[in-house]
């Protein structure tokens, strides 16, 4: 609603562009780094319209990017189906998902529905496992096309996959439906006391962030190769696209693209000391989030005392 | 007179084995303001969400325009025509006034990503018609309490709602926003809106309501004009008990001790509501002294200042010398000890356990003598030592209150609301442990209550606590002659 002032997104752009001919001059490894990042980026910013704005506590990001990247590899793998088709079928599966786990997030709420929303991530983590003919298990599963076998245009196609997700997803959480959502998570009551049928709501807001969730788990399992357990369903995977939003700044989606990118680098430049680096991080991001609550976009002084 | 458009037939609502409203019948006019009044637990607020939905009634019907709305969910209730001004609200924390009033004026839709046309001129008329036209682009957090409120008022008649309900319209509000706020409801009542008014007593609506309703224990005392609903005999019991019996002991007696407590014109406030415009109490050793007021007047806000769990502005000397930033816990150690209005036992422990750890500061002979004493004062809880807190009964539950706060040895024992949600025959045994601390120990008493019944047969002095401010102390004896017309 409020419209962005071109004043206020000229750093941003200036960033965008740096990024877009980055591939000019940086080598492989460095774009490899960014386009995994770019990936973390839109996991990140999906999970904050779900929380920072429906109010839905969803301590299980991974469960909806698991279903987009298995969904795709296998629909690639055991289906023959073409790259674009494979991803579309994992986002179908994706948004499938995000509508089921709607269903129990309208009779619970808080820490119970959180429970649930993890339990959901242990339950495809075994089913994975369980499955593992069709799955490939804890060995992963390859699958045999790849957007490109070059940096480059992988790189391309993440930071452009990254750009428009950030865009719709903040159109929609400045819009009518943002709002709505907005004031369905602050408080469902109130909401419905102005005329809102708060769970038809909450059901879409699970859907466009499962939409984005396993799109971009879909293109990240045919830029890697293969989909795994440890790349797109471990806990520990969620809990970092949670520290990300959380590090950016919530409610702001943009916030997430940025605390993801961080994260990821600052894992990469700290790779030297070896274990050290994964403590490091996250002592930064504990760190960061006691000190600014609103996370680094807060920093901006054009967002104070909003 | 012509069709009510909101009428409740036979509305009935039970909690599990409580019933919190008894077949009710009442009828509400276009252009009228009806007043919903009753203590605590009468049902009135029951009432109010079973109309909005919130709560879904158990028998009953509440037609509005002749169709019956009873359990609907309340977005279809809300789209009926009613809207709602709740006491809590939570505004859009990152829009500003205009986009929450908005926010009231957009369509039901998920396909929807701008407002309808013409909706920000409509918010923009919404807004000025409340008062709101100069705060328009301000952040919600930025505002005054009354502007939050005024959005609010704002945001309920947004979708033009036929009926409008309000919960306590002027709780937090200074005399002079009082007045603006009753000149604005009244302007919804002329523009042919049903006002709905639900607060704890008559006065403060007494000027503005046509018509006021009382209720008592889920059922309905009186309904009429203000005034005489006020002059009812029935409600002037509930709210102010039959012959109450008084037992001061003489003032003079009382004057010549030394002061314990004196609190020096306090102010407090939560956020921007202002919950004590300076306030004055002094108490003296070994006197029992009664606050009295009704629910929201601020009893809990004082006592929690004086036992050092709030800030606040202004002065409190205890036994002598002005309180600095002591902590809580200090204070506690100093001799106030504070039984709250929500009891906060261990639930998982057993009674004697909860006794156990209060206690634990004491030496074990004084401990044991002290558990024997108050085994006396309480009998019941001795047959309930092992039992866990959270499984008593509410009156079991408030004595082993009490007796964790008396197991702290306090000097000044603050008791606020004990008779909450209790049943008149606990009520007699509560009286009657407070009747024995009073004959055969030197403690000094504070209770806060809105039953003055029970308030004023145990106390030597009584304070008045009304709107954040004291607006009377006296002797238990002249209570009912010169405040008991007025806090009604």
């Amino acid at each position: 609603m409020r419209t962005i002032s071109l004043r206020r997104a000229l750093p941003l752009i200036i960033v965008l562009v740096f990024l877009a001919v980055l591939p000019l001059g940086a080598n492989g490894y460095i774009l490899g780094v960014l386009t995994t990042a770019f990936y973390f980026a839109v996991f990140a910013m999906s999970w904050d319209l779900l929380f920072g704005y429906a109010g839905e506590v969803n301590f299980g990001p991974t469960f909806l990017i698991g279903l987009g990247a298995y969904g795709a590899g296998m629909a690639n793998a055991l289906l023959h189906a073409p790259v674009p088709l494979a991803i579309l079928i994992g986002a179908i599966v994706a948004v499938a998902g995000g509508v089921a786990l709607a269903i129990p997030a309208l009779r619970l709420s808080g820490p119970y529905l959180g429970l649930i929303t993890l339990v959901a991530v242990l339950l495809l983590q075994q089913a994975i496992v369980i499955f593992a003919g069709v799955t490939g298990g804890e060995i992963g599963l390859s699958v045999p096309d790849v957007l490109s076998i070059d940096s480059g245009p992988n790189y391309e196609y993440a930071l452009a996959f990254m750009i428009i997700s950030g865009l719709v997803l903040s159109i929609i959480a400045r819009s009518s439906l943002g709002m709505i959502l907005q004031a369905a998570g602050q408080d469902k009551i109130a909401a419905a006391a102005l005329g809102f049928n708060a769970t038809r709501h909450k059901i879409m807001a699970f859907a466009i962030s499962a939409l984005f969730s396993g799109l971009a788990g879909a293109l990240l399992v045919f830029y890697l190769g293969t989909a795994s357990v440890s790349a797109v369903v471990d806990v520990s995977i969620g809990v970092r696209v949670i520290i990300a939003a959380v590090l950016g700044g919530r409610r702001t989606i943009i916030g997430g693209a940025i605390g993801a990118i961080f994260l990821i680098v600052a894992g990469e430049l700290l790779r030297p000391i070896g274990q050290l680096s994964t403590f490091v991080v996250a002592l930064i991001a504990l760190i960061v989030i006691v000190i600014l609550p609103d996370g680094l976009l807060g920093l901006l002084p054009s967002r104070r005392g909003a | 007179m012509p069709q009510p458009i909101l009428v409740v037939d036979r509305l009935h609502k039970r909690f599990g084995g409580l019933i919190a409203v008894k077949s009710l019948d009442f009828a509400l006019h276009s252009g009228e303001i009806l007043g919903l009044i009753g203590p605590n637990g009468s049902g009135k607020s029951t009432v109010m969400q079973m109309i909005m939905g919130v709560v879904k009634p158990t028998s009953g019907a509440i037609l509005l325009n002749g169709s019956d709305i009873a359990g609907k969910p309340i977005f279809e209730i809300a789209r009926a025509g009613i809207g709602i001004v709740f006491q809590h609200s939570r505004p859009l924390r990152l829009q500003t006034v205009l986009e929450n009033i908005l926010l009231g004026l957009l369509p039901d839709r998920i396909d929807r990503l701008r407002p309808p046309p013409g909706a920000i001129d409509r918010a923009r008329a919404i807004a000025a018609e409340c008062g709101l036209a100069a705060v328009l682009d301000r952040m919600p957090a930025t505002l005054p309490f009354a502007d939050l409120r005024r959005m609010e008022l704002a945001k309920a008649i947004a979708r033009d709602p036929q009926v409008v309900l309000i919960d306590e319209p002027f709780a937090g509000l200074t005399r002079g926003e009082v007045d603006d706020f009753a000149a604005l409801i009244t302007r919804f009542r002329d523009q042919g809106r049903a006002v709905m008014l639900v607060d704890h007593n008559v006065k403060s609506i007494a000027s503005l309501a046509d018509r006021v309703l009382a209720l008592y224990l889920g059922e309905k005392i009186a309904e009429g004009a203000p005034g005489a609903v006020m002059r009812d005999e029935t409600v002037r019991r509930v709210y102010l008990g039959g012959g109450i019996e008084t037992h001061e002991r003489p003032e003079a007696d009382i004057a010549a001790r030394k002061v314990l407590l004196d609190v020096r014109g306090i102010s407090l406030f939560y956020g921007k509501a202002q919950a004590l415009d300076d306030v004055s109490l002094t108490i003296h050793e070994g006197e029992f002294v009664s606050v009295v007021g009704l629910n929201g007047a601020g009893k809990t806000s004082l006592f929690n200042a004086i036992s050092g769990l709030v800030p606040f502005r202004g002065a409190i000397a205890w036994n002598g010398a002005v309180r600095g930033r002591e902590s809580a816990a200090a204070i506690a150690r100093a001799g106030i000890v504070q039984c709250p209005e929500t009891r906060e036992l261990f639930g998982a422990m057993s009674v004697a356990d909860n006794l156990a750890l209060a206690g634990q500061r004491l030496p074990d002979q004084e401990r044991a003598e002290r558990l024997a004493w108050l085994f006396g004062l309480f009998p019941i809880l001795k047959a309930r030592g092992e039992q866990h807190a959270r499984t008593l009964s509410g009156g079991e539950q408030q004595m082993l209150a009490i007796a964790r706060s008396l197991m702290l040895k306090p000097r000044l024992l603050i008791l606020d609301e004990p008779t909450l949600g209790l049943a008149p025959v606990i009520l007699g045994q509560l009286s009657e442990a407070l009747t024995r601390l009073r004959e055969t120990t030197d403690i000094t008493v504070l209770l806060g209550e809105q039953n003055v019944t029970f308030a004023l047969p145990h106390a030597d002095r009584v304070y008045v606590l009304e709107h954040a401010r004291m607006v009377w102390q006296g002797s238990p004896a002249r209570f009912a002659e010169e405040a008991g017309a007025g806090y009604l």
